[in-house]
């Protein structure tokens, strides 16, 4: 009986190895930008195209960042909870339209509610390129001093925001 | 007499349809070879079994762009890899790279054969020493009785 325990045992670990690797989420890729200056640009903004943004203007807030685009079935998803988010009013709430045609997107935001402070168009998705974005929507929050301090991938959830973003803004404000 | 004038009409316009030779896909064939090269090496993070040579998805059109920009502005291999580590993390890359987060990733397999290797001579040494059990006078005796008993049976 015993010769068949350490097989067995064995077999139990990787049982259980493989396991947990299924309940992680491959998308879900650690981005290399925490801890780092959120890349600078200069955009047009979606609604005043004549005006830009630029995350310089930010500088001395914690800010959040959202990409998003009307073509995304999760950013409609998330877009109540951004909503809130924005209601709560602990941080400026900015959007970077990704890929977009900005008919497209002053639509979208007719329909469905507008909860960005702005947005800049990112048309050519190349500013997003230097935010590593690959799955809209993503999130970013921004310290006082540029600096990325925790990024979202894929649609928030109202979970994810009270006890991820909105304890941590909380947290940076205060420092 | 229909069918025959289409007949004619369908020859005489056979000067006008000549094919051309097809147009190179790029400018600069050498110049995309090595944007495919590279591209190959690059992970595509939106379908992330393909890479960014194999996947059409618009993403993976802007990155290879993007690696096509850098190439045409004089960027070498590792520069271009670098761009993409500091936007996407050591993930985009399909070969990991050597460091100390990545050992066991590169040594578990050898791990694994010589705990094997280690397992199966255990188990053979102990098969060979387990082999050699001295026998006392009697068991030698009741062996050798058995032995030709079952000998005498055969015949």
């Amino acid at each position: 009986m015993t010769r068949y325990l350490l097989p067995f045992g064995i077999f139990a670990v990787l049982v259980a190895l493989l396991g947990f690797g299924l309940t992680l989420n491959p998308r879900e890729v650690p981005s290399p930008l925490i801890g780092k200056p959120a890349p600078q640009f200069s955009l047009p903004q979606l609604q005043a195209v004549d005006k830009r943004f630029s995350p310089k203007e930010m500088s001395g807030k914690v800010w959040i960042l959202n990409v998003w685009a009307s073509w995304c079935p999760p950013c409609l998803l998330e877009h109540p909870v951004i909503t809130e988010l924005a209601r709560m009013k602990i941080a400026p709430v900015i959007g970077l339209n990704y890929k977009d045609r900005p008919e497209d997107a002053m639509t979208w935001l007719r329909r469905n509610g507008d909860p960005f402070e702005l947005s800049a168009s990112d048309i050519a998705g190349r500013i997003a390129i230097d935010y590593g974005v690959y799955g809209v929507p993503e999130t970013y929050v921004i310290d006082k001093g540029g600096v990325i301090r925790y990024k979202r991938i894929g649609p928030l959830t109202p979970e994810i925001m009270k006890q991820k973003i909105v304890p941590l803004v909380q947290e940076l404000d205060r420092g | 007499m229909a069918r025959l004038g289409v007949l004619i009409m369908l020859f005489a316009l056979g000067p006008w349809a000549h094919a051309k030779e097809a147009a190179p896909a790029a400018e600069d064939p050498e110049l995309e070879q090595r944007v495919m090269a590279l591209s190959a090496e690059l992970r595509c993070l939106v379908c992330q079994n393909q890479s960014l040579a194999d996947s059409n998805a618009p993403l993976a059109v802007d990155l290879r762009n993007q690696v096509r920009e850098q190439m045409k502005q004089g960027a070498s291999d590792p520069d271009i890899v670098d761009f993409m580590v500091a936007r996407y993390g050591d993930f985009v890359l399909f070969r990991p790279p050597f460091k100390w987060t990545t050992l066991l990733l590169w040594f578990g397999p050898l791990l694994l054969l010589a705990a094997g290797l280690a397992a199966l001579f255990y188990r053979l040494k102990r098969r060979r020493t387990a082999a050699d059990v001295e026998l006392t006078e009697a068991e030698r005796e009741r062996a050798v009785k058995l032995l030709a008993e079952s000998e005498t049976e055969r015949q």
